[in-house]
């Protein structure tokens, strides 16, 4: 029998008083993949995660993780979770910290030597084992969180922006991290506002605004064909004509913009406009970024929402 | 539930609160037994008699035990209230949580090893100031073990009363409210002994009703009936101003207000669990 997805949400809406963070979200998380959920701060990224774990309680809607119903007990044995707000007992050492979690997630007691050595071996603090955790710095403490998600290999790893505190090296280390467990067979709900992190290890993403899916596919979809944009000069209406045989013209001041577009094809387009009298000044090829599509999207969200009164 | 409840008395010992705790009882057992000693000693140079010596011993037993009891009232409230709320505040609860655990299993797994730490303290404080008076003066108080039972009692009031409050309000607030309202019980205490020897009906039965919806102040009359030699008890029987006197109990507190007091720990604390379940972290 196929397994359920991994995170599966319908029309989920969350109130806070006269605040409605969620407003009929939907979406699905299939098994083994790494899930981006983006958004602008206040888009009610943060309140899918609480409602997923059962740290929060939904306002209408459904939602199932790993096949049971949201903040299911047992299921949460099988999901590793590493909070936005990451503390962890100052008073601990690190390795007190995960065989506390060890306990917690009910591991049986002959894995967990291996499990904890295994997490502080992966987040790179193995040699910090038995300092106390409040002698960490904030990034060894989201560190320290990362290892605790990932303890006895969970089914489903949520991380709710697992590289806020962490240096370059760090965020290198945590897009490692996901990628091995992507290959263990792991999913991995990856909520973060930086667009760079998750252009870079997701397969699939949801774009949030305002508490709904504005967009949801794998990346390749969301981001669109690729394409061209050209700053050029001296070019006249016939060479426009001319240059239409690349594709779709868009026009912007001295900017062409074609798409799709093979960036292959940027060598023979420069000729082109060259032979058509045109000064180049800048060509830029490629596809959108992450950050170009999402910006665009919540433009265009704004704009639909019309003016603020 | 065991778990939580481990952690946490390893967190009271590692944050040295336990060691600090005793480190200043046992200065402050030497220094009361020594003067109460020293005082007896005096007085027996004076040619006082033993029972007037046994009377003065208890009185100065009960005030140590008053002291006592205000230190494990601060202690109860001042553990008690940031044991959840500081966990959810600092987002330690969001990380524990997100595991396999019941919120009432968190709850009460908090409260066991707080128990575990404030009635260790309670009765490692109390029998170590009775038997060192005990040592010094010769006098050993009618009911020693009934009178720490109730010493530890009262306090597991106070520390329930700061656990339930913590589920909702900062740690801080939830421990002022707490002294707050053991400072109201106590005083409702005296002035409902005072009420009742002016006849003033209503004054007494809102003393009464005070007493019965928080019991600490009930329970402290049991560690003074615990403390005092029955001669205590019978001379200020008769007397209206005995019935006043905050540090006097012509009787231990009846078997269905004991029973009361269990009960109410017992509520407060499936409050507690249920308080915690509803909020969102």
């Amino acid at each position: 029998m196929e397994k359920a997805p991994a995170v599966q949400t319908a029309d989920l809406t969350k109130q806070y008083g006269r605040v409605r963070a969620l407003d009929g979200l939907t979406m699905t998380v299939a098994r083994g993949e790494v899930f981006g959920l983006l958004g602008p701060n206040g888009a009610g990224k943060t309140t899918v995660v609480k409602l997923l774990l059962g740290l929060a309680r939904s306002s209408g809607g459904t939602g199932r993780v790993l096949g049971a119903p949201l903040g299911d007990r047992a299921t949460r044995r099988r999901i590793g979770y590493l909070p936005e707000l990451f503390r962890y007992q100052p008073w601990m050492r690190a390795r007190e910290v995960l065989e506390l979690h060890c306990e917690l997630a009910q591991l049986p007691r002959s894995h967990r030597p291996q499990a904890i050595d295994s997490a502080l071996e992966l987040v790179g603090l193995a040699d910090r084992a038995d300092d106390i955790v409040n002698t960490f710095s904030k990034g060894m403490q989201q560190r320290l969180g990362l290892g605790v998600a990932m303890l006895g290999a969970p089914e489903l790893v949520i991380l709710d922006e697992p590289t806020s505190a962490l240096d370059p090296v760090g965020r290198n280390d945590v897009r490692a991290i996901i990628r091995a467990a992507r290959q263990r067979g792991t999913t991995v709900f990856l909520n973060s506002h930086l667009l760079t992190e998750v252009e870079r290890v997701c397969d699939r993403v949801a774009i949030v605004d305002r508490g709904r899916v504005v967009e949801e596919g794998r990346l390749d979809d969301v981001l669109g064909d690729p394409g061209v944009r050209v700053q050029a000069t001296g070019l006249g209406a016939a060479a426009y004509e001319q240059l239409e045989r690349f594709g779709p013209i868009r026009r912007d001041g001295d900017w062409l913009s074609i798409q799709p577009f093979d960036p292959a094809g940027v060598p023979e387009l420069v000729e082109a406009i060259i032979a058509a009298g045109g000064r180049i000044h800048e060509v830029d090829a490629g596809r959108r970024s992450l950050e170009e599509r999402f910006l665009a999207l919540l433009a265009q969200g704004a704009g639909e929402r019309g003016p603020a009164a | 539930m065991i778990t939580i409840a481990k952690v946490t008395v390893r967190e009271a010992a590692r944050r040295r609160i336990l060691w600090v705790l005793l480190a200043l009882t046992v200065v402050t057992v030497g220094l009361t037994s020594w003067g109460t000693g020293a005082l007896a000693g005096l007085a027996r140079s004076e040619g006082v008699t033993e029972l007037e010596i046994r009377v003065a011993v208890s009185q100065i037993l009960i005030l140590a035990a008053f002291m006592f009891s205000f230190v494990l009232a601060m202690t109860a409230a001042f553990l008690g209230a940031p044991a959840i709320a500081a966990d959810v505040e600092s987002g330690i609860a969001l990380a524990l949580l997100a595991r396999p655990i019941r919120r009432s299993e968190y709850v009460l797994g908090r409260w066991l090893g707080l128990v575990a730490v404030v009635a260790g303290y309670a009765a490692a404080s109390g029998f170590l100031e009775i038997g060192a008076v005990g040592l010094l003066t010769g006098h050993i108080p009618p009911e020693p073990v009934l009178a720490v039972g109730f010493l530890v009692a009262q306090a597991l009031v106070l520390l329930t009363l700061a656990l339930l409050l913590g589920t909702r309000l900062p740690a801080i607030a939830a421990g002022a409210v707490c002294v707050v309202v053991f400072g109201l019980g106590w005083m409702a205490g005296v002035f409902g002994g005072v009420a009742r020897v002016f006849g003033a009906d209503a004054l007494a039965l809102a003393s009464e009703v005070t007493r019965w919806l928080f019991p600490s102040d009930g329970l402290w009359r049991g560690v003074i009936y615990g403390l005092e030699p029955p001669l205590v008890t019978v001379i200020a029987s008769g007397s209206e101003i005995g019935e006043a006197n905050p540090f006097y109990a012509l009787a231990p507190p009846p078997p269905t207000f004991v029973l009361w007091s269990v009960l109410w720990i017992a509520a407060a604390l499936a409050l507690a669990a249920w308080s915690l379940n509803r909020r969102e972290i």
